[in-house]
């Protein structure tokens, strides 16, 4: 693509946000719908920054990442170890993937009504769902990604002299990264989604999607729109900063990239 | 060796290993199951959790039977799937046309892909509240969200598969003295089929697991999410566990009949893939 045919796309980028925009406002303006229905734009700018300014946006953020990194590092802690040894040990492969098969179609947030019963309101509910949703995609890319190892590596390390550990550190965990890398993102898709609804169904008073549920019941649109805003931006960040720079440090240093897009 | 003398065909299969017999395979698949519900019943009937809040199982499939015989737990099944079906009809179509537009025309990639970039990374749950809002509780809140839910992975897939599409078919196509549209119907539709499919299929699936939490919240009449979250209020723990499985029968469903038949049927047909 030449110089002028991407600053021609940059700006009909910028201009269709701009319309965009400007059309969201005419029609909040003009009065059509009711302003507490479709605020403003500076009514939900405003909405944004005062609830950050007073702190409310931050806790209500800490607490519904508090709950996903809980969920998702206790579904590192389970299926890392569990899809490692499905892929090492056929018994442990004949007895989970049945189970994992017959689970996996069950959205995560058709346990809330039975979690809410069994747990209680609150936290230790959502945890438990974001756990369930982030499991399963970890531990079907770790068991494949540890089959896919080339088994050329694994007796080439050996003829070499690698003990059982070596083969496991230097080569199995290298050579399924791409996999894991893979199934640590999806995962972490899944809990987000799961995290939100499970706080709108199981409320407790804190949290994002507790705040946009909570909103609702007193037409705060402009509230609803600005952690829509939040969850949108921290969400961006997992995706691109963490899991991007996890990818650069591991996958493109170790040159295992051809392997991840394969 | 003798497995594989009875069985050759089946041998290609499987190279390293051995060929099992038909009955050894389920009793493998079912023994974990067994396990499971052992245990369950051992828990169940040792009373050490309140029987409501932890039904036997002898229970939850009475509570199945009964729903099922009385016509309430079908009823839900079907308006769930017929709502699915509305809100992933509505994103297909949409969908496919945003991506083909996107992937052929400059302008409306140039304009469209800020637009839909933004909204994607927000997980499509969060946007139910305020549907629920502008468009009341009810059955029109949940099938456009679905619709809305499923259709971001639609536009991302089509568009890449378009523009996947080798430009050395398009041009000998266009050099054999083809006309646009038989240019889009014979090399281009096929051509980005497989990654159309592979959006349809994760939009699928995106829908599905958000309508059952959207059922919930939006109060719909009748919904397997609505009966278990109102089952909740009962302490029914045997009715929730019951439309627990049938949704996860329908998910599997799902996966294993509509999309593999779609896959084999078109993409495997045509050689775009093995």
């Amino acid at each position: 693509m030449s110089t002028a045919e991407r600053s021609r796309s940059i700006w009909r980028a910028a201009l269709a946000l701009a319309a965009t925009a400007a059309v969201y406002e005419a029609v909040a303006r003009s009065g059509v719908f009711p302003p507490a229905l479709l605020p403003t734009l500076p009514a939900v700018a405003r909405a944004l920054v005062s609830t950050i300014a007073d702190g409310t946006m931050l806790a209500h953020a800490f607490h519904t990442l508090a709950r996903v990194l809980l969920g998702f590092a206790m579904a590192i802690v389970v299926a890392l170890p569990l899809g490692i040894m499905m892929a090492r040990f056929r018994p442990v492969e004949n007895f989970v993937l049945p189970l994992a098969s017959a689970l996996m179609p069950i959205p995560s947030l058709a346990w809330v009504p039975m979690f809410i019963l069994w747990f209680g309101l609150g936290d230790i509910t959502s945890i438990l769902v974001v756990f369930y949703a982030a499991t399963f995609p970890l531990l079907l890319n770790t068991w494949s990604g540890v089959r896919a190892v080339n088994p050329l590596w694994l007796r080439a390390a050996g003829a070499m002299g690698a003990d059982e550990q070596a083969l496991f550190w230097k080569v199995i965990i290298p050579g399924a990264s791409p996999f894991i890398i893979t199934g640590l993102r999806q995962a972490f898709l899944r809990s987000w989604i799961a995290v939100v609804g499970a706080e709108m169904l199981a409320a407790s008073n804190w949290g994002l999607g507790w705040v946009i549920f909570d909103a609702k019941e007193f037409l705060n649109a402009d509230v609803m729109l600005a952690s829509l805003v939040v969850i949108g931006a921290i969400g961006f960040v997992f995706e691109r900063l963490v899991f991007g720079s996890l990818e650069q440090v591991t996958v493109l240093r170790w040159g295992m990239v051809r392997a991840a897009k394969g | 060796m003798h497995d594989a003398i009875t069985a050759p065909a089946q041998a290609v299969d499987f190279p390293t290993v051995a060929r099992e017999p038909a009955w050894r395979v389920v009793a493998r698949t079912a023994f974990p199951f067994l396990v499971v519900g052992a245990l369950w019943e051992l828990v169940a009937h040792l009373g050490i959790f309140p029987p409501r809040l932890f039904p036997s199982l002898e229970q939850i499939a009475s509570a199945f039977v009964r729903l099922t015989a009385e016509g309430i737990l079908p009823h839900h099944a079907l308006d769930t799937v017929i709502r699915l079906l509305t809100g992933f009809a509505l994103a297909a179509v949409a969908g496919v046309a945003i991506g083909i537009a996107m992937g052929r025309s400059r302008l409306a990639e140039d304009v469209l892909v800020p637009l839909v970039s933004i909204g994607a990374p927000i997980p499509g749950i969060a946007y139910a509240p305020l549907f629920l809002l502008w468009f009341g509780l009810g059955n029109l809140s949940a099938v456009l969200l679905v619709a809305f839910v499923s259709a971001f992975p639609i536009i991302f897939n089509t568009w890449t598969g378009v523009k996947a599409v080798k430009e050395i078919w398009v041009r000998s196509a266009q050099a054999m003295g083809a006309d646009d549209r038989r240019l889009f119907r014979r090399v281009i539709l096929p051509g980005a089929l497989p990654y159309i499919l592979t959006g349809l299929r994760l939009g699928l699936a995106q829908a599905w697991r958000i309508l059952v939490g959207v059922e919930m919240l939006a109060a719909v009449p009748w919904g397997l999410g609505w009966l278990i979250f109102g089952a909740r209020e009962f302490l029914n723990t045997d009715v929730i566990l019951a439309g627990v499985a049938v949704i996860g029968i329908i998910g599997l469903a799902l996966e294993k009949l509509v999309f593999q038949r779609i896959e084999e049927f078109t993409v495997v047909r045509w050689g775009m893939m093995t």
